[in-house]
This record gives structure tokens, sequence and C-alpha cells, in this order.
């Protein structure tokens, strides 16, 4: 971090200073919030009062709007974490360690959020709380990892090498995410197939897929606030942590 | 540098199967799993005979886990990890050296146990061939997956419970694909051939992950 201050520097560099970082993101986060607040009520009203009830499923396909923009990003944080990864093992970019471990929670919980509308949709449409189908199960499986990366970290004392341990255990499991995106397509189960981001474009009304899209980009903003909120904690609480080693290690000189 | 890879694949071998070494441990776990099973689901011979192939992927996968966590650790507490780190040959490919020591000592006899095993649980000739075959090509991913979580918790005490969490989600694949095949090769209409394929693929791309990725994580253990 001693060069900084150098005058030449790209955004990425200086944004390696948490101090520099900190402040730009207290200038993002009001902007932020308000953008998701914008966006979810415009999401949620047109979801549930003006997109019209499936022809099938009645009403029950608004958990749809929840249910799938949960999946997109609990899957989109775990490739912001692998990209994060990628910068503190290859870059050794001082925040990127701070990004992937605030990321892993929240992926954890919007996966989690994922699975349980996913159950709740699924008991009157399937019969079942939960079948073993290719894409539920990955997405099961994609909660274990972040359950998992999050026990890493909690049991290697040491922030730097506990970010450089999980690092590389998050790029070996980046694996699983497009055996999560093509499940559907690859093995012909329950689940319906992919109806959004497809090559010969959306399968899905345009009535819902305004809203869809606009919950998707609520969940996306708000996503960002949360780790950008959780980076901060994450810098300050390293900050208290150098500053408590260094008041323990002065106070054992005084005493000598 | 091939002989001293080579020397290193026999100490590795050596000390694991003498005592304490705990490789002959996996063989006897492997038993005790499938005798289990029939205690746990009663002993109906039609259902055992349904259900064997998976239980015995289930119980190699179960033994293989169980000695993972010596596989760098007992180098780590004795000091000879830090001559291997520094001895100046590729740290990756002595990480594929030991694990390669470390499934023949540990899944091999799992292999070589398997038909009998078949056995206990009524299954069929073409299915025992089959499990057989399958647990040959798939527990080397087993190994070498595993290898990354024993490599990423070497410096933590009591890191066993930790790699079963860090490891089993990344080897659901090779799973699937194992049990995949055998079920292909037991019920008529689905094939053997290409989810066996699939698996020794899967080996084969755990062979150059793992080595890549434990040796990073030591390397990033060591600082």
């Amino acid at each position: 971090m001693a060069n900084v201050s150098a005058p030449s520097q790209s955004t990425l560099q200086s944004l390696a200073n948490p101090t520099r970082f900190v402040s730009l993101a207290d200038r993002l986060l009001p902007w932020l919030a308000a953008l998701t607040v914008a966006l979810m009520a415009a999401g949620l009203y047109l979801g549930f009062f003006v997109a019209p009830a499936d022809y099938q499923q009645g009403e029950t396909v608004r958990i749809m709007f929840v249910h799938v923009p949960a999946a997109w990003v609990g899957m989109f944080v775990y490739v912001v974490m692998a990209s994060a990864a990628l910068g503190s093992l290859v870059w050794k970019h001082p925040l990127a360690d701070v990004t992937a471990r605030a990321a892993a929670p929240v992926g954890a919980v919007f996966t989690l959020i994922c699975l349980v509308t996913g159950s709740l949709w699924g008991r009157p449409m399937w019969g079942a709380w939960w079948v073993w189908d290719a894409r539920l199960t990955s997405m099961l499986v994609l909660l274990l990892m972040y359950l998992g990366l999050i026990a890493l970290w909690h049991t290697i004392e040491d922030p730097i090498r506990a970010g450089r341990v999980a690092a590389i255990l998050i790029l070996v499991g980046v694996i699983n995410i497009p055996i999560i995106k093509f499940s559907v397509d690859w093995w012909y189960t329950l689940h319906q197939p992919a109806s959004v981001f497809r090559f010969d474009g959306p399968t899905i009304h345009i009535s819902m897929l305004i809203p869809l899209l606009l919950m998707g980009a609520a969940f996306m903003s708000l996503v960002a606030v949360m780790i950008l909120m959780s980076m901060k904690n994450e810098i300050l609480r390293r900050r208290i942590r150098a500053i408590s080693i260094r008041a323990a290690y002065e106070g054992r000189k005084e005493r000598a | 540098m091939s002989r001293a890879l080579l020397a290193l694949f026999r100490r590795d071998l050596r000390l694991s199967v003498k005592v304490g070494g705990g490789a002959p441990m996996g063989v006897l776990f492997f038993l005790v799993v499938v005798t289990l099973m029939p205690f746990s689901i009663g002993p109906d011979l039609p259902l055992l005979q349904r259900i064997g192939p998976a239980v015995l992927w289930i119980a190699a996968l179960l033994a293989t886990l169980l000695g993972l966590d010596r596989l760098f650790q007992a180098d780590q507490e004795d000091g000879s990890l830090d001559l291997l780190v520094t001895a100046g040959h590729p740290l990756e490919l002595v990480a594929l050296v030991k694990g390669l020591a470390h499934w023949t000592a540990t899944s091999l006899p799992l292999v070589v146990a398997a038909p009998f095993m078949g056995l206990l649980l009524n299954m069929q000739a073409d299915a025992i061939a089959a499990v057989t075959l399958t647990l040959l090509a798939g527990t080397p991913a087993l190994t070498l997956i595993g290898m990354i979580g024993a490599a990423l918790t070497v410096s933590l005490r009591r890191g066993g419970v930790l790699i079963a969490i860090l490891v089993l989600p990344l080897s659901v694949p090779t799973l699937v694909f194992g049990v995949g095949a055998v079920l292909g090769a037991v019920t008529d209409p689905a094939p053997f051939l290409s989810p066996f394929l699939v698996l020794c693929a899967l080996s084969l791309v755990a062979g150059v992950i793992g080595p890549i990725a434990a040796a990073a994580a030591l390397r990033a253990g060591e600082g």
C-alpha cells in the first residue's frame, strides 16, 4: 500500500486504499439504497397487482417475482466472489479478500431464499415440498459451498491467510455454477427449463417479463447495498483487530 | 527429479501402511459401513441388490474422506512438509505424487474389496464388475479433490470435519456419474459407456486441478 498516493494510478488501484474505498462507499450507498427502494416498489406493484395470474398456476405464479431473482442473485454473488478470488490470488488486491468474505453470507442468504420460496411454490404445483431434481439439488450444493466457505473463514484466525486459502476453494467451486445454469437443459426433470435468458429470446409474456426484470434489477441493487455495507464492516473489523494487536504488543513492551 | 519423486512415492506408501498410518483403517471402515446398511434398512435381499451400487459408492466416498486429514498434516507436524516445499521440485508434482501414494494406500484396497462387499449385498455378477470398474476409475477423482481440502486445512487443528464439509459438495458429480454408470450396466436401456467415460474424464480433470489448487493452498498456508 506504499504507492497509493502516487499520481498516476488507476481507479482500481486507488480503491486499494480502504479509507478512500469507505468514503466512496459512503457516497454511493444512499443512492443505491434509494434505487433499490424505487425498483423494488415498482417491481412489486407491477408483479402483484398489474401482472395477470397464470392460466395454469393461478395466483401462485407471483412467488416467481421473488424466487427467480433470488436464484439469479444467489449464483451472481458466487461469480462476484470468484472474480474477487482471482483478484486476491493474482493481483493481491487488498479489497478482494474483503469483497469475497463480505459477499459469502449475502449469497448464502439469497440461495436460501431461492430454495425456501421454491419449496413453497413447489408444494401446490408439484405436490411435494422437495424433489431431488437436477436444479434443486445443484442449488442446494451451492448453499453447502457457501456454508463451507463461511466455515473456512471462521476457522482460520489470520484474515489475510484465510482470504488466500478461501480464494483457492472459491475458484475450484466455480465449476458448479455452469452446472446449475444448464442443469435444466441437460437433464429434463420436473423444474421448468430456462425461459428468460435464452439464445432465441425470452419465452415468457411481456406482462410478466417486465416486473420480473425489474425485480431482478432491484435484487441486484439490494445485493450491492448489502455487500458494500458488509465490506465497510469487514474493513472496520480488520482495523479494530490491527489496533488491538498493536495495543497488546505495546503493553507487553511497556511491562518488559 | 523423477528419482526423488519416486522416492517420495515409496516413502508415503510405506508410512501409510505402517502402524499409525491409517491406510488399513479405510478398508475396515468400508466393511463396517456396508455391514451396518442391512441392519438399518432390514435384510431385504432384493432391496439390497437394488441399492447395492449406491451403498458401495457412498461407503467408498466416506472411507476416502476418513484418511484425508493425514495426507499433509503428518508431514506438517514433523516438519517434512517445509522440506518438501523448499526442496525445489514443483510443488504441484509433489502434491500429485503424494495424492497418488495416498490413493494407492487407501483407495486401491477399497477397489479390491468391493467385489466381496458386493457379494454381501446380493449383487449380480455384472453389477459387481461394473461397481469395481467405476470405483477404479472414480476414486482417483475423490482422492485428488479431497487433496485440495486436505491442503486448505493443513495448518488447522481439528480440520477433519471441515475437510468433509468443503470436499463433499465438490465430489457430487463423481458420485452421480459413478452410480449412473453402474445403473446403466445393470438396467438395460441406459448406457454404461458414456457415464463411465465422463467418470474417467472427471478423474483426469481432478488430476490437473487438484495438484494445482493443493500446491497453491500449501503455499498460502506457509506464509
